[in-house]
């Protein structure tokens, strides 16, 4: 029996999950509600069933998701043997930080400065990401363990070699791993996973009507009141689902009518624009993934 | 240029997407690596991989197309390498990249490409992006056939363990896609792989640029009658499905426990099959027991096979646990505690003959010492050059000892349990890649001698405890001085003592010494052996080297009993040394008379955590020495 491209993307995966925590002292998953994040967990549930997790999730909050997936997470948070903490950056809630008024600054404090201040409080030493290889062309080279320094701090020169099944865990006190189980999967692979599995996803990702504008050649939905029109701006409903999902809005919407996962993978095959385009993250300034990266977010 | 909506894996989509589901889940998954430079066409090949599969987004091609025209080199067509060489910047910006891996899928297969670029530490990455890679396309140039880096990326290929090799003889309009100069090169590679020991290989006229018999066969071939590039990654069998026909094989990861009524053994599967009710063997231990269930949150299957990650449980309570082995009863693979091994060295610090690694070896990690090469491989010329120690990017043969006996078998029947890491263990970077080939018959064959006098009694006629005093510290910190009081004061109360002095055991035991770092490594080795066997006698050991690496003192720490080592660290400043300089060395060093000096060109990494701490100004030689023997007495 050959086993399929997914039977043996499951099991790397697996395997990673279960190298972690025989290797690691503290390991957490960080949450973030998307689809890989959800297949994320399904593998992580896998690898240690029938046990519980043997690790929370941790959910990096921005207060700014939206409506939809505060609900999926509360969802996932309530059944049996998981636990998952969620962290907001104190300092970024008291300043007010929001991505209308700040830009990219409310990446940098709510998600890049919470993240460090979540693993530091907490003591972890490993922490699972939902990272790609195929996602963009600076990821290809990516490890599977990426070590931090101290101050979580990617330093390229420490990077370690990578061979076989082999992964060297070992660290000095203080440092800490980011580690990526997904990091050969595409997304046309993690879909398949999702439809196969029936795992659990954001209704986002299906297309519905749903109140939007158009800025600046992105199609924002306008989730709550929050949203600040500007002159001249109605929210006209369109039928539109997500590719991806981050903070509205710098999450942009596709036009669409696919309801189901087999509708959406085709609409995926048939598309012409790569996932991460609706993104506004990627498009500050060049390089930006590798610059964020180096700040310590994923 | 077709618009990328055209291939027919998309026309399946839209027009019947659950056939295309059914047909996507199941391809199967081919690891391959391709190896070759920029310049004969590797980027452009696999840039074409990416496009011609649909791998490649509008808004990528519309980059594609913008930088085609701007810095291209293929006038107005696109330039497929750009796809791929968009790490040339973060080069330039001193990341490291070992290898990139890349994703494209046809009807059949999903493929992984390794592609390691540039020159640079081209050993390195090549062996990491192999050692995961189950084929290889070897990349020549049509117009200039096999060269001496063919022949590198072929060696270190087979090395690593991949039997399907892809000569593809590339850029074939440049030569007017002449048969006879492909047979010509076919010909003269067929020669040089037959040197090394590759049978059998594919060879196949390609043209990158062009698409010649890449996706579809090409009318400029007509001469050619074997399969295109894609025809043969789609159909070449797996090497993973071989694995499910080799006797069972699965390393322990973790002990599933949740209660007292489950216990589970979690792994991936090596090789082989497995069943409720097949008896095995847990390794090392090699206790019998038979699995009584396989468990996965899939429900529990009757087989698993090589590939698949699960929870095996077993009738029986035995003893197993992360870095055990389970195989078939009937056909266990050998545990060694000395074996002969090819290692890779990865690091910018040399490999020290002697010192301490961490060995990992899939999920077994033990202690291992890596003994002076029998030779290094010089990779472009093939030859045995004689070697001391290993450099970055060094291949080498080495005998290599262990703490623990490993669970192992030859890697070229096993990457998961033939393969291994060496890990620094001040540093924890991965420093090497190793194949083990087989066991030294010595492990197996000298036995420990039982010996009726045991160290008990040899301590108890004397009436002590046996110690080993180990000072460390600059050249001239006064270790001697010092050490030479400690054991007139220890003989007057009639202790039975034996001062190691560093200079003396330089004109006997270790003539054959010099000082560069490997041959320190190995000083201190020796030295820790002599004081072990001292403590057996029951002696009180004194020694006084300056031992300046951490890990050397920690591992005669590991050697000497529990509770019997004092690492007593005569803490001085280089300048207090320097300023005394009693046997006018320092001078010399800094004169460059002297190479390889502790403190001048030679680093002193001081102790952390001794026992006990002498500094030098504060205490006089004879406060010292009492200091040190209340210390022990006490």
């Amino acid at each position: 029996m050959s086993l399929t491209h997914l039977q043996r993307l499951e099991a790397e995966s697996i395997h990673i999950f279960r190298e972690v925590v025989a290797e690691t002292s503290k390991p957490v998953l960080l949450y973030s509600i998307g689809k890989d994040s959800a297949v994320m967990l399904q593998l992580a549930r896998k690898a240690f069933y029938p046990a519980p997790l043997p690790f929370p999730l941790l959910h990096v909050d921005t207060t700014w998701k939206f409506r939809d997936m505060y609900a999926l997470r509360d969802q996932v948070a309530a059944l049996p043997g998981i636990q998952l903490l969620v962290y907001q950056n104190p300092d970024a809630k008291r300043r007010g930080i929001n991505p209308f008024d700040h830009g990219s600054l409310h990446t940098d404090l709510w998600k890049t400065e919470g993240l460090k201040q979540a693993l530091d409080q907490y003591g972890f030493d490993a922490a699972f990401g939902g990272a790609r290889r195929d996602e963009e062309a600076s990821r290809a080279k990516e490890r599977i363990f990426s070590f931090r320094a101290a101050n979580h701090r990617w330093d390229p020169k420490r990077q370690r070699p990578e061979l076989w099944r082999i992964y060297n865990a070992r660290k000095a006190r203080g440092e800490s791993i980011r580690v990526f189980p997904l990091s050969n999967w595409t997304e046309l692979d993690v879909w398949q996973y999702i439809h196969l599995e029936k795992i659990p996803i954001v209704p986002l990702y299906m297309a519905a009507p749903r109140p939007t504008v158009r800025r600046d050649g992105l199609l924002l939905m306008v989730d709550d009141e929050r949203f600040p029109l500007k002159a001249g701006e109605t929210p006209e409903l369109r039928s539109i689902r997500f590719r991806t999902l981050g903070c509205y809005p710098l999450t942009g919407a596709v036009e669409s009518t696919a309801t189901t996962v087999p509708e959406i993978i085709r609409e995926m095959l048939l598309t012409t624009t790569s996932e991460r385009q609706g993104r506004a993250i990627d498009r500050d300034q060049p390089a930006s993934m590798e610059k964020k990266k180096q700040e310590g977010y994923f | 240029m077709s618009p990328p909506g055209s291939y027919q894996a998309s026309a399946l989509a839209a027009s019947d997407i659950d056939a295309y589901l059914e047909a996507h889940q199941h391809k199967s998954l081919l690891r391959f690596i391709t190896c070759g430079s920029v310049d004969d066409g590797k980027s452009t090949l696999i840039g074409r991989l990416l496009y011609d599969s649909k791998m490649i987004f509008e808004d990528q091609l519309a980059a594609l197309e913008a930088d085609s025209a701007r810095i291209g080199t293929q006038g107005k067509n696109l330039d497929f390498a750009l796809l791929v060489d968009g790490l040339a910047a973060e080069r330039e910006q001193g990341i490291t990249i070992d290898v990139a891996y890349r994703f494209f899928a046809t009807e059949k297969r999903k493929f992984i490409v390794a592609d390691t670029p540039g020159h640079e530490q081209y050993t390195r990455n090549m062996v990491t992006g192999a050692s995961t890679a189950e084929l290889a396309v070897i990349l020549v140039d049509a117009r200039l056939g096999v060269l001496t880096q063919t022949r590198r990326h072929s060696y270190l290929v087979h090395l690593l363990g991949i039997r399907n090799i892809v000569l593809a003889v590339n850029k074939l309009d440049l030569v007017n896609y002449d048969e006879a100069r492909f047979n010509a090169i076919v010909g003269e590679y067929r020669e040089f792989a037959d040197r090394i020991g590759i049978g059998e290989f594919t060879a196949i006229p390609i043209s990158g640029l062009q698409g010649d018999n890449i996706t579809s066969r090409s009318e400029r071939t007509p001469w050619y009658r074997g399969p295109t590039l894609i025809e043969h990654l789609e159909t070449v069998p797996l090497a993973t499905d071989a694995d499910q026909a080799r006797p069972f094989r699965m390393a322990v990861q973790w002990v599933n426990r949740p209660n007292q009524q489950f216990r589970g053994y979690a792994g991936l599967i090596a090789a082989g099959r497995i069943h409720p009710g097949d008896a095995v063997r847990v390794l090392p231990a090699g206790t019998t027991t038979t699995i009584s269930r396989i468990v996965t949150m899939d429900g529990e299957p009757a087989e698993a096979v090589a590939g698949q990650s699960v929870t095996l449980c077993f009738t029986t309570d035995v003893d197993c646990s992360r870095g055990c082995v389970i195989s078939a009863a009937a056909d266990p693979p050998e545990s060694a505690d000395q074996f002969e091994a090819t290692v890779v060295w990865m690091a910018d610090e040399e490999m020290l003959p002697g010192r301490t690694y961490w060995l990992k070896l899939g999920t077994q990690t033990v202690t291992a010492q890596v003994q002076a090469p029998k030779y290094q491989v010089n990779v472009n010329t093939l030859e045995h050059l004689a070697a001391r120690t290993l450099e970055l990017n060094a291949i080498g043969v080495a005998n290599i000892s262990t703490d623990q006996p490993l669970v192992f078998e030859p890697y070229e029947l096993s990457r998961d349990l033939g393969g291994f890491i060496l890990i620094d263990k001040l540093s924890n970077a991965t420093v090497a890649a190793g194949l083990l080939h087989f066991a030294l018959r010595r492990a197996g064959n000298i036995h420990w001698q039982q010996l009726d006098v045991t160290r008990e009694l040899h301590a108890k006629l004397k009436n002590q405890k046996p110690a080993v005093l180990w000072f460390t510290g600059l050249s001239g910190a006064g270790k001697s001085t010092i050490a030479n009081l400690v054991e007139k004061q220890l003989a007057r109360m009639n202790r039975h003592t034996f001062l190691l002095d560093g200079d003396n055991v330089r004109h006997g035991l270790n003539r054959d010494l010099g000082f560069s770092d490997a041959d320190r490594v190995e000083n201190i080795r020796r030295v820790g052996e002599v004081a072990k066997m001292m403590t057996d006698a029951g002696l009180i050991v004194i020694t006084a080297f300056i031992s300046p690496f951490r890990a050397e003192r920690a591992m005669v720490r590991q050697m000497i009993a529990p509770g019997e080592f004092f690492e007593i660290h005569i803490d001085t400043t280089l300048a207090a040394a320097e300023a005394r300089d009693v046997k006018g060395l320092y001078k010399k060093a800094r004169a460059g008379q002297l190479k390889n000096f502790t403190g001048i060109d030679s680093p002193y990494e001081a102790p952390t955590a001794p026992e006990i701490r002498i500094d030098t100004s504060k205490l006089t030689p004879e406060q010292a020495a009492e200091l040190i023997v209340s210390a022990l007495i006490s």
